[in-house]
């Protein structure tokens, strides 16, 4: 089976089980908090994988819009698709004020510049009044749908967690595929030549940011509404480490990685949490140090790596 | 009598506090710039082992009744022989790749760090005593000078100021920047490079340690110590600009200073205001205050 051929069928038999998930007897929870975080890593990929841009502060704009959410639908009374639209343009309200800033510095001094915005906004919800400090934000209803569809039903609830995810998923191919995708991997490849080009680097990179905080604050939005709260630990940086790690894990720059990185990690996460304590961390930095070591490309980049190698033993074997 | 409404006696203290916490910084920043300047490695694990260096101050005075001034040698020792494990067996293998894998490398083995260390000794803050011959205070008649912060002042700015003379005025520092700017010529002159640069990495994560057991007395030494205090210093670092050895210094000390008079005038803002200092140098100077425009 050729490449393109065995990528349509493992889309077509993933989207499948995703379907058939909640009759499958898989805790539908689960998979709902496994596809927002995958959401989320496909956001964080759009920036890193395609633009080249490592930011290390993704949970400022997850967070930012699981608390704008939770408070709009909890204390204003909102209906949870507008909640979900606010939250996701506050996030990126957000995005575009760091990435502003953060544009202004290149590669390793961008991540340290994200990193010490994102923890700003950590302070901030800390300290603001609405957002419980410490306890954070509890409580918050799904609502009814366009006001008909009750989202308390699991089941309702993780078929508009899917459709959300699919509509992402599309829509970043869709970027990635467009003349403005083409010229932020233009940029990744070699900056100098994108700018000796006549491009406008620079206010592409900031498309492409505010962009990705969007769409990590549509994740944390719904994530919000399937939880029912949002608290510190969706702004703290050790969830932007994360959504690096499942990046990296399932192979950066490349469509499924960051989603099977997702589903690798909150799976393990869920898995070890009752029985090893505070090993998970260990575990987790574990794996971090066996990628950038050993496995720089993720599961996605290696497996397309040796496919590529096989087709040419195979060309030179024939030939 | 009274500054802007405050009572001299409070804002001298929280200028005393705003110096001791000035000096981590700087001694954390200065480390920071060394791995950075002579390794192209941003190294994330520094708050780990700046916490393995309080831990271990720690462990000495509880399991073996080491006093702290074996620890302030042995705590450098310890952590700089394991720097020089992690830069032998990986960091080694990251210096011809993007940076960012450095970066990421690190936060892997500060992850790891932290969870060994939460499962042994749980995240309750450990005390650290302040050893005998400073304990008290001094009245210097317009205040009371707790004698153990003095004793970190001075001590963390001759550490500072001493590695930055080792660096940029002798000619071992010389033969450390020449080995960054072309290796190979640096080693036909009979220089074991390789050897240079993990000594390198250990002199840093030594200097984390020995600012680790400086704070023991003066704080809770829990496993999250250190992650808590790398984002301020990174900022810090991209204030000051990374290029900058002395630039190090000077920005961590008087970031420290300037955290601890917000303390004084808008507590609510003490946390951001390294941020907010951060944001508002990024507008003005890209390259931060003493970093070079490329």
């Amino acid at each position: 089976m050729d490449r393109e051929r065995l990528a349509r069928f493992g889309w077509a038999l993933g989207l499948l089980v995703l379907l058939l998930a909640p009759w499958l007897g898989i805790y539908p929870i689960f998979v709902m908090k496994a596809l927002c975080f995958a959401i989320f890593a496909c956001a964080f990929n759009l920036l890193l994988g395609y633009t080249g841009l490592l930011s290390f502060g993704h949970a400022a704009y997850f967070a930012a819009a699981a608390y704008s959410t939770g408070w709009l639908v909890r204390s204003a009374g909102w209906s949870p698709e507008l909640g979900l639209v606010a939250g996701t343009l506050i996030a990126a309200a957000v995005g575009l004020v760091v990435g502003l800033i953060a544009i202004r510095r290149q590669g390793i001094y961008f991540a340290m510049v994200t990193l010490a915005l994102a923890q700003m906004v950590y302070f901030v919800f800390l300290q603001a009044p609405f957002t419980g400090g410490e306890d954070g934000l509890q409580g918050v209803p799904r609502g009814h749908l366009f006001g008909v569809l009750s989202l308390a039903d699991d089941r309702v609830m993780y078929y508009l967690v899917l459709a959300v995810f699919v509509a992402v998923f599309a829509a970043i191919i869709r970027i990635v595929h467009s003349p403005f995708g083409q010229v932020l991997k233009a940029i990744r490849e070699n900056e100098p030549r994108a700018v000796s080009l006549g491009y406008a680097v620079d206010r592409y990179k900031l498309l492409a940011f505010v962009l990705s905080t969007a769409i990590a604050g549509l994740a944390g939005a719904l994530k919000t509404l399937v939880l029912g709260f949002a608290t510190l630990s969706d702004a703290h940086w050790s969830l932007s480490g994360e959504v690096v790690l499942m990046t990296l894990l399932g192979g950066m720059g490349t469509f499924a990685g960051p989603v099977i990185g997702a589903f690798t990690i909150i799976g393990l996460q869920n898995f070890l949490a009752d029985r090893v304590g505070s090993w998970v961390t260990v575990i987790i930095g574990g794996i971090f140090v066996a990628c950038v070591v050993a496995f720089r490309r993720g599961f996605v980049g290696e497996a397309l790596a040796w496919m590529q190698r096989r087709k040419l033993e195979r060309a030179a074997a024939g030939g | 009598m009274e500054i802007l409404g405050i009572p001299l006696q409070a804002f001298l203290g929280q200028l005393m506090l705003g110096l001791v916490n000035g000096s981590f910084y700087a001694m954390l920043s200065l480390g920071l710039a060394v791995i950075f300047g002579l390794l192209g490695i941003v190294n994330f694990a520094h708050g780990a082992l700046y916490m393995l260096g309080a831990y271990v101050a720690w462990l000495s005075l509880e399991k073996f009744g080491l006093n702290y001034w074996a620890a302030l040698v042995l705590a450098p020792l310890v952590v700089g022989a394991l720097g020089i494990v992690i830069e032998r067996t990986l960091l080694k293998r990251l210096y011809k790749v993007d940076p960012i894998y450095g970066l990421l490398l690190t936060f892997g083995l500060a992850l790891i760090a932290e969870g060994v260390l939460r499962d042994q000794f749980g995240v309750s803050g450990q005390q650290y005593p302040v050893p005998e011959a400073l304990q008290g205070a001094t009245d210097l008649g317009f205040m009371i000078l707790p004698n153990y912060r003095a004793w970190v002042i001075v001590a963390s700015l001759t550490v500072c100021f001493g590695t930055w003379f080792v660096i940029e005025r002798t000619r071992l520092g010389s033969y450390l920047r020449a080995g960054t700017e072309n290796p190979s010529l640096v080693q036909a002159f009979g220089v074991n490079v390789p050897a240079m640069v993990a000594l390198t990495y250990a002199a840093g994560a030594g200097l984390a340690a020995l600012a680790g057991v400086l704070a023991a007395p003066v704080i809770q030494i829990t496993p999250l110590m250190g992650a808590n205090l790398i984002i301020v210093v990174f900022a810090v670092v991209v204030i000051g600009g990374m290029g900058s050895i002395l630039g190090a210094i000077l920005t961590g000390l008087v970031l420290g200073v300037v955290e601890g008079l917000t303390k004084v005038f808008y507590p609510e803002a003490s946390n951001i205001v390294v941020f907010v200092i951060m944001a508002i140098v990024l507008m003005l100077r890209p390259a931060g205050l003493f970093g070079k425009e490329k």
